[in-house]
């Protein structure tokens, strides 16, 4: 805005003044507005789950006013025919209520729940790119803790909201939960009996999981995000390695105005794309599942994706039942249910420290790290990935089996044989992969770019012309320091071709005459 | 003396032969007689019939007979017998393209483009009724479809269906290769004949599991929510697979929308 007569007497100066008379504004928002934060695309997966997080209080909200978590039973008289005249209980019928007869209910239910599939997606990306960039290392080994609790606090939050309408998936989804916490030796039948007031299913779980999917989860989700988004703040964010920046400063832009219209900008795509999806594709259809009950387990009942991988784990784990008679048996599903889980929550919490341990190194880090200048590190998450998603593709292996044409015993057999083979395989070619891709960065930075021109000397050998990227010195070596960071490889990225045109889909240049330039050359008029 | 004995014997000999080659000639046709006939002798009675009969088993003899032998016997190893499996299972595996089966394998997949015509199907199932009885499809179905409780066939299907159909019909996997497929596409005699019979993995749901009016209150139910149902909720239905698909969009479409984003933003600096 233009600043009339250069004086501070506009209208917007004089209420800030006013309020900082009453309020001492000033000094915080200056603080505030003038945070630098490093700017990269990477920076910006986090958000994702941010405000997707903000826009699951908000349709929650809205779900909430007209869900009623009730399991007392009742005869639905609905709009939808196929379960006119059917028992369920007060529960499904409200979910049904609301999907359909509710303006706007059934688009605000399925935008919740796409809301909820890219809060937890964004998580794991989030995580990917701070666990292979090393942004965990101190001092930030607290706040990836607290981004580990948030994901397993999201992970049951989601799942007690895939409960809650007591539609058929839902009830079989509780259903493995019991038996899961059923499995735990010695305390599990008084786990799940504490659980369900008694038997499975019971009549109280709904508005048990209900008090605690509206309430208690989501507040502990928002004072995590609160201390997670906090100590960003504090820490400081990290930054990639560059001209002038340092392990003990941060280069970037103000977080007024830049970064705030970027954040606005981006929250507001975010939610553009979960509208679109719940506008376009249609999720959980509760109505075609039909009310829980305990005889009916339809085929393809799987879990939401992040829970996928754990079902997929007790797909694949062979039926070994420990029993020791007539005391104590230890069921299959124990270890890849309660034991895999366990490590999956242990192991990323204590990673900085067994890296630590490891690595001894006990600096303080701001620089993030090209992933393949940690080969080791990367190697660890690609084989992690491959491990993940081979039980996430297990946990549906049924429908993998059905929709392609492949035995389901093949299947099984392919996982488990896979699930074991195949991380080390990615482990031994990401480590491959990183060094080749560091070998070639030290190749470029001592002799010099590929310019593509091939020569021939008299001999009769062929030789490529490099470009060296620094001035010879005495002994006529070119040898540069790698500094953490892209290494220019193409000779437009030194100014000895023209750039690359700048803009996303379109040029956003003028087109340059280097091309006509190159064309006089070639056709001899030069 | 001897020349002529010789001679008398090779008469004699010649004779004997004629004689058991009309013995045997009388009673391979006295049991030819014995045992074929019938198939010529009802065609007096009801000429409709026993033409569809005739053709049925014209088509039999050429499509069918490699795997299930003579008159529907069958052949251990190759194809079961068709004796007693009645018109209903006939039809629905030739209608719906299962048989004949290209190749033998876990299960006969169903083809958009049967072999047979569907008279040609009924010519086959008239064949095979004709062989030994079996189950049919009533002529009331449309009635009774007419008339079916949509609510309670899908209390029915649910509970009987759902555990390999899927929740809405989506199909889903068996053990070794075999599989429960989609029921989108599926008419109310195709289901009903399925049901009956019991084709390929299926178990078979007779009358007295089932009744006429119950299976006509599945087809309904089926017929309402996979092929006639509006699918509220948006244009893509992923399948009806469950949530598998559910996890799959949401990073195929919205994570990578969203990706595209952070560069885009990043870009703009």
């Amino acid at each position: 805005m233009k600043r009339r007569n250069g004086s501070n007497d506009s209208l917007l100066t004089k209420a800030g003044g006013e309020l900082d008379d009453r309020f001492k504004l000033a000094g915080p928002a200056r603080v505030l507005f003038n945070k630098v934060f490093p700017d990269h695309w990477s920076f910006l997966l986090g958000e994702i789950a941010l405000f997707s997080f903000i826009l699951l209080l908000l349709s929650g909200t809205f779900l909430a006013l007209f869900f009623e978590p009730s399991m007392v039973e009742v005869t639905y008289h609905g709009a939808y025919v196929p379960l006119q005249g059917v028992e369920m209980s007060k529960a499904y019928e409200s979910s049904l209520d609301l999907s359909f007869e509710v303006r706007g209910g059934l688009f605000m239910r399925q935008m919740h729940h796409w809301a909820t599939l890219l809060f937890m997606a964004s998580i794991l990306v989030h995580m990917l790119r701070i666990f292979f960039t090393g942004a965990f290392r101190a001092p930030r080994e607290t706040n990836w803790m607290i981004g580990i609790l948030l994901f397993w606090v999201g992970f049951f939050e989601g799942f007690f909201g895939y409960s809650l309408p007591d539609d058929g998936l839902s009830g079989t989804g509780l259903r493995i939960m019991e038996g899961m916490t059923a499995s735990v030796p010695f305390i599990g039948p008084w786990a799940s009996a504490a659980l369900f007031r008694g038997q499975f299913p019971g009549t109280d779980v709904i508005s048990m999981i209900y008090i605690i999917h509206v309430f208690i989860f989501p507040l502990i989700l928002l004072a995590l995000i609160t201390v997670h988004v906090a100590l960003v703040f504090i820490q400081k964010h990290t930054q990639w390695p560059g001209p002038g920046r340092t392990e003990h400063n941060v280069v970037g832009f103000r977080m007024f105005p830049n970064y705030v219209m970027k954040q606005v900008g981006f929250m507001l795509f975010i939610w553009g794309v979960v509208a679109a999806m719940a506008g376009l594709f249609q999720i959980n259809p509760i109505w075609l599942f039909g009310p829980y009950e305990v005889s009916v387990v339809s085929s393809a009942s799987q879990p939401d994706f992040y829970v996928m991988y754990l079902d997929g784990l007790i797909r694949l784990f062979p039926a070994w039942e420990f029993r020791v008679p007539p005391y104590f048996t230890l069921p299959a599903v124990f270890w890849p249910a309660i034991a895999g889980m366990g490590l999956s929550v242990l192991l990323p919490l204590v990673y900085p420290a067994l890296e630590r341990r490891f690595t001894k190194d006990r600096g303080h880090h701001n620089l993030l790290q090209r992933p393949r200048d940690n080969p080791g590190r990367t190697s660890l998450g690609v084989m992690i990935v491959v491990f993940w998603v081979i039980g996430a593709v297990s946990g549906g292996n049924d429908v993998f089996a059905e929709r392609f044409h492949i035995s389901l015993n093949a299947m099984t057999w392919a996982g488990r044989i896979g699930i074991v083979v195949l991380p080390i395989i990615a482990y031994y070619m990401t480590y491959r992969i990183c060094l080749g891709l560091q070998q070639h960065d030290r190749e470029v930075l001592a002799h010099g770019l590929e310019t593509g021109i091939l020569m021939r000397d008299p001999n009769g050998r062929f030789y490529e012309v490099h470009q060296p990227l620094a001035e010879p010195d005495e002994h006529g070596h070119t040898e540069l320091e790698y500094n953490g960071w892209v290494v220019p490889k193409k000779m437009n990225r030194v100014g000895a071709l023209p750039p690359t045109d700048r803009g996303f889909f379109k040029s956003i240049e003028e087109p340059s005459d280097n091309g006509a330039a190159r064309d006089e050359i070639e056709s001899g008029k030069h | 003396m001897a020349a002529s004995a010789k001679r008398r014997r090779g008469w004699r000999k010649r004779l004997g032969a004629l004689a058991r080659f009309t013995g045997a000639l009388v009673i391979v046709g006295g049991l030819y007689s014995v045992f074929s006939p019938s198939l010529y002798a009802q065609e007096a009675e009801d000429n409709a019939i026993d033409s569809e009969v005739v053709k049925g088993q014209e088509l039999y003899d050429t499509s069918c007979i490699t795997c299930h032998g003579d008159d529907g016997e069958g052949i251990e190893g190759r194809g079961p017998s068709l004796i007693g499996v009645g018109s209903a299972a006939v039809e629905f595996q030739v209608n719906t393209g299962r048989m004949p089966m290209a190749a033998q394998g876990a299960q006969a997949p169903d083809s958009d483009y049967p072999v047979f015509t569907e008279e040609e199907a009924e010519w086959l199932g008239a064949y095979i009724e004709y062989l030994g009885g079996g189950a049919s499809v009533p002529d009331d179905l449309a009635a009774l479809v007419e008339n079916a409780d949509v609510g309670e066939g899908g209390e029915l299907y649910r509970v009987n269906c759902s555990s390999c159909h899927g929740y809405a019909g989506g199909g889903g996997a068996l053990s070794s290769g075999a599989h429960a497929p989609a029921l989108t596409g599926v008419s109310d005699e195709e289901i009903y004949q399925a049901m009956l019979t019991g084709p390929q993995n299926m178990p078979v749901f007779a009358d007295n599991e089932l009744t006429p009016e119950q299976k006509a209150d599945i087809i309904a139910y089926v017929q309402y929510v996979v092929n006639d149902d509006r699918d509220p909720g948006g244009v893509f239905t992923l399948g009806r697979y469950g949530p598998s698909t559910e996890g799959l969009a949401i990073f195929l479409v919205g994570m990578t929308a969203l990706l595209l984003t952070t560069l885009w933003i990043a870009g703009k600096s």
